[in-house]
Formats: structure tokens, sequence, C-alpha cells
């Protein structure tokens, strides 16, 4: 009896604590929204000042971030090359992973195609954005639709082997009986394995769709002369006309957070179990 | 038939390795070629030999940007893997809104680092410096961001405020797979608290712990947005990161052939750090 009293004791004090801790995280989103809808004039220097909530919630600031950093232009161009890239990745590399997951076993050929593809995953990309950046210059590609390639060849490693791992719990039975009513290989992997693969393509979606989402790094050094911007690149763009006045840039920093937010708050337990199986496997 | 899967197979492999190869092998290789050379990122350029390399190594700049990348990795993730494992365990008793906590704790992470980035130079430039003044700590009432010996402390706060999330969630996937009997067993040889952490819990969540100092240790190292968003690689270049000076200098600071030979040194020293981490995780697991 005392055992359980005392487990008991301490799931208050760790649920006290787990409160406490999430100030660390509520704080400086509660710190983005009161800014965002302040004007400059109410920002003294004072904490009460910077912190306190504002006078009236007027959307005028948001009005404003939006014209200045083109928000909706930004918005469409990263739902595009979200969208995109995370449907080439479900057909691309889920079929990579069938073929070479298949074969890895007894042959050389695709165990070394395998395991050259996975090293990839060592390669940071700050040796290869100097040589990309002309590269996609030379072909046309300095564009979104060059980021998508890239992305489609950063995330292949990482989900050739989400899904090679998968496939090994999906026994060949399957695949045989559907031979044995004649159907090609290339049938038999759409009929038959591509929808099985299922909750590994969840996964796929939203890892790869997080990661791209947020990145910076490859539209900047890739679109940087195209005069698109992603939603986060807008941030980055924009930031010196943002200027001293914070109660914009704020805004803004809003704006952009807002479409993942949404999406996280709709699926949640699906983000949480890709991005487990993600990094667990 | 048999022949029809081999071809089918062949026809899949193929072309997706050609992708691959073309945007990944051949820019890795021109990126090695690029180190051999002098160029600037446009016009002619000649072959430099083993210059670049040898130049790296009495850089001051560059010997800096090491240093200061390491010692953020390392920290980092140190702090990160204590207090997400104490976070995990947390979010692992039994405790009320159990969902609620961990879907909020794990927030962080679904929000891009370059925005989280200006909201916390914001906070470490205006907010912090007035809170301490309220309270009268006088070491904190300048922004640490733009004291050079300060400076990536801040940083190191907003990596590891992003990172704990996703570490978190690893930590708790581990948990769940200790089964109950192990500590019911453990409580009959008197292991509680700390001591039983230390022997049954631990032992049985290396896997995940290998998972985490990975997953931390190369995103640390190759630690980018997070620099772009609060201290541009300042102050007096104190935090300058491996990729930021390589992005800064060799992109727009006309030294493409002296930074390709920085890139693959950093290239390098990831691979030679993940195989250790690798080698030395795997000789550790432990079997139930």
């Amino acid at each position: 009896m005392k055992h359980t009293s005392t487990v008991g004791k301490s799931n208050r004090v760790a649920l006290c604590l787990l409160i406490l801790g999430l100030s660390t995280i509520v704080f400086p989103l509660y710190m983005t929204v009161v800014i965002a809808f302040k004007q400059p004039s109410e920002m003294t220097t004072s904490i009460s000042g910077i912190l306190s909530l504002p006078k009236t919630w007027s959307l005028d600031n948001f009005r404003e971030a939006m014209e200045v950093t083109d928000f909706w232009h930004s918005l469409k161009n990263s739902l595009v090359i979200s969208v995109i890239t995370v449907g080439l990745s479900i057909l691309i590399h889920s079929l990579m992973g069938y073929a070479l997951g298949r074969n890895k076993a007894h042959s050389k050929f695709y165990n070394f195609v395998y395991l050259f593809i996975v090293s990839g995953m060592f390669v940071p990309f700050a040796i290869l954005m100097m040589p990309l950046a002309k590269q996609t210059a030379e072909l046309g590609l300095a564009n979104w639709a060059g980021v998508i390639i890239l992305y489609v060849v950063f995330y292949m490693p990482m989900n050739i082997m989400l899904y090679s791992g998968y496939l090994v719990n999906i026994p060949m039975a399957l695949e045989e009986a559907a031979k044995v009513d004649g159907a090609s290989t290339w049938t038999t992997y759409w009929k038959v394995i591509f929808p099985i693969m299922s909750p590994m393509h969840a996964t796929v979606a939203v890892i790869t769709a997080l990661a791209v989402w947020n990145d910076v790094m490859t539209p900047l050094i890739i679109m940087a002369g195209s005069g698109e911007n992603t939603l986060p690149l807008a941030q980055l763009n924009f930031q010196s006309q943002f200027g001293t006045n914070y109660n914009l840039a704020f805004a803004s920093y809003l704006l952009s957070l807002i479409p993942i937010l949404i999406f996280y708050i709709i699926c949640q337990r699906q983000i949480l179990n890709g991005v487990t199986n993600g990094a667990v496997k | 038939m048999k022949n029809e899967r081999k071809r089918t197979f062949l026809l899949i492999t193929i072309p997706i390795l050609a992708l691959f190869v073309c945007f990944n092998t051949i820019p890795l290789i021109r990126g090695v070629i690029y180190s051999f050379t002098n160029f600037k990122g446009f016009g002619k350029y000649d072959w430099v030999g083993l210059r670049n390399y040898i130049d790296l190594f009495s850089d001051a700049r560059v010997g800096k940007s090491y240093l200061f990348t390491i010692k953020l990795a390392v920290v980092t993730t140190i702090v990160v893997n204590v207090l997400s494992l104490i976070l995990a365990i947390g979010l692992n008793s039994k405790i009320r809104a159990k969902g609620f906590f961990r879907g909020a704790y794990f927030l962080p992470n679904i929000l891009g680092s370059l925005v989280v980035g200006y909201i916390f130079n914001y906070f470490f430039t205006y907010i912090l410096p007035a809170l301490a003044d309220m309270m009268g700590i006088s070491s904190l009432s300048t922004s640490i961001l733009s004291n050079p010996s300060k400076a990536w402390i801040g940083v190191m706060i907003v990596c590891a405020w992003q990172a704990v999330a996703m570490n978190t969630i690893i930590y708790i996937s581990g948990l769940q797979t200790v089964p109950e009997d192990v500590y019911e067993a453990g409580g009959l040889d008197g292991a509680t608290g700390w001591k039983r952490f230390r022997y049954l819990t631990f032992p049985l969540i290396i896997p995940f712990f290998s998972i985490n100092m990975v997953l931390c240790v190369k995103n640390f190292l190759m630690v980018f947005d997070q620099i772009m968003a609060l201290t541009k690689g300042g102050p007096a270049q104190s935090t300058e990161s491996i990729s930021y000076l390589i992005y800064n200098n060799g992109m727009s600071g006309g030294q493409f052939g002296f930074q390709s030979a920085n890139a693959v040194v950093f290239f390098i020293v990831i691979v030679v750090i993940s195989v250790a981490q690798m080698k030395f995780s795997g000789s550790k697991e432990e079997q139930l």
C-alpha cells in the first residue's frame, strides 16, 4: 500500500514540473502573438510594455506583413514544393526501396547500389551547395523545379532505408500469388505491394513534409536569383525591410508559422507516429 | 517470367540511380575538384594542388569556426540528452493528460528553425536584458548575442529548444519498450530511484540513446539556420559555424575553391564522427 501512495505523490510532482516546463514553450509563442498584434507606439522599453496584451486586437500588422513579404505567393510556392516533393518521394522512393530491398540480399549489384545511396546520408549540404548552385544554373533549374529535384535526391537515402526495411515484413508469397494470376512485376507492385506499404507512406510523407516545409538552405542557394520565395526564405529576404518595426516582423513570423501549426493540430497523432517511426527504424 | 522480373527491377533502378548520381555524386565530385583550384565562383581558375588544404590548417578563421561548431555540438548534445531523458521519464509516468503534454512538448520541433531563431533573437536582445535589469542581474543586462564570449550560449539555447522535442519523443518510445516486470523484479532487489534508472532502465534504452546521440551530433555540426537568424556569425566571428562560413565566404566571398576544400574536410569529419559513433554504440547495446 505504501508503494502506491509514493507513486501517487511522485506523479503529482511530475505533473507540476511538466506544467512548469511547458512555460518554456508557451512563453516564446505568447510573446510572438502579443507583439504581432501590437502597434509600435505600445512598445515601451519596459517588460510590461512589451509583454502586456495589446490594447486592440487589430489585424493591420498582418495585412501589412502580407503585402511586404508577398505572403500568398510565398505560401503558394511552399505548398507547391512540399506537396510535389512528398508525392514524388512516395512514388519514387518506395519503388526504389522495393527494387533494392527485394534484391540486395542475393545480388551484389543491388546491394552496392543500396549502400551507395544510403551512404549519401553522410554528405553534408555544405559540400554540395556550391557545385549545385552552379549545376542547377547551367541546367536552367535555378527555380522551384530544381529545388524539388534536389529534395527528391536528398531524402532518397533515408526514405529508401525506411521502405526497404519495411519490405522485410511483407511476405514474398503475396507477390507470387499475383504472379500465378499472370500479373507482371510492375502491376504486382502497384496493385499489391504499394498499398500494403501505406503505413510507411505516411511516415515518409510526414518526415519529408516537415523537413521540406522548414528548409531554408536549399531554396536560398538554388532560388536566390529567381525572385521567388518560400515562406521561410521570405522571412530571411525581407528581414531588412522590417527595420525596427518589430510588430510587423512578428506579424510576419506568426503568419509563416500558422500553416504548420494548423497542420500539426489536425494531424498531431500521425505526425508524432511518423516522426518516431522514421527515427527509430 | 524470371527475366521479366529482372528487367523490371533494372528499369526501376537505373533511372533513379542516375538521378541520384546527377544531383548528389557528381556535385560531390565537382566539389572535390574545385577544392584543388583557386576558383572564385566565376571566371577563370587555375589548379593550385594542395594549396587550399595547406592554407586551411593555418587559417585562423577556419580554425575558430571548427572550435565553435564542435563546442556547440558537444555542449548542446549533452544538454539536450539530459533534458529530454528527464522529460521523457516525466511524460512516460502515469500522469493525467499525457497525450496533451506529449503533443505540446513536441511543438517546437515542427516550427521552422529560422523563424524560431528570429523570435529568440528578439528575446535575447530586448526581453532578457530588461528582465535582468528588473531583477538586478547586471551580467545579463546587455544582450548575450552581442557579447563574443556569450553569444554561443544563445545559439545553444535555441538549438536545444527545438531538439529536446525530437529527442524526448525518441526516448519515450524507448521507455515504452521496457517491460513492467523488469521493474518489478528490480524492485524486489531494492532498485529504486537513481539506481533503478542507472542499472535497469538506461541499459535497456541504449539503442535509443545512440539514435539520439547520432542525430544530435550530426544536426548540430551542420547548424546553419539558427546562426543565420541569431548572430550571422558575429560578434567578432565568434559564432561562425562551419556551414555558415562555407556558405558566406564560398557563395559570395570569392573563396569558392578554398571553401570547397573546407567542405571536403568537413565531410570527412562528419563521416569519421558518424562511423565512430555507430561502432561505439553498436558495441554497447544490451540485449533483453
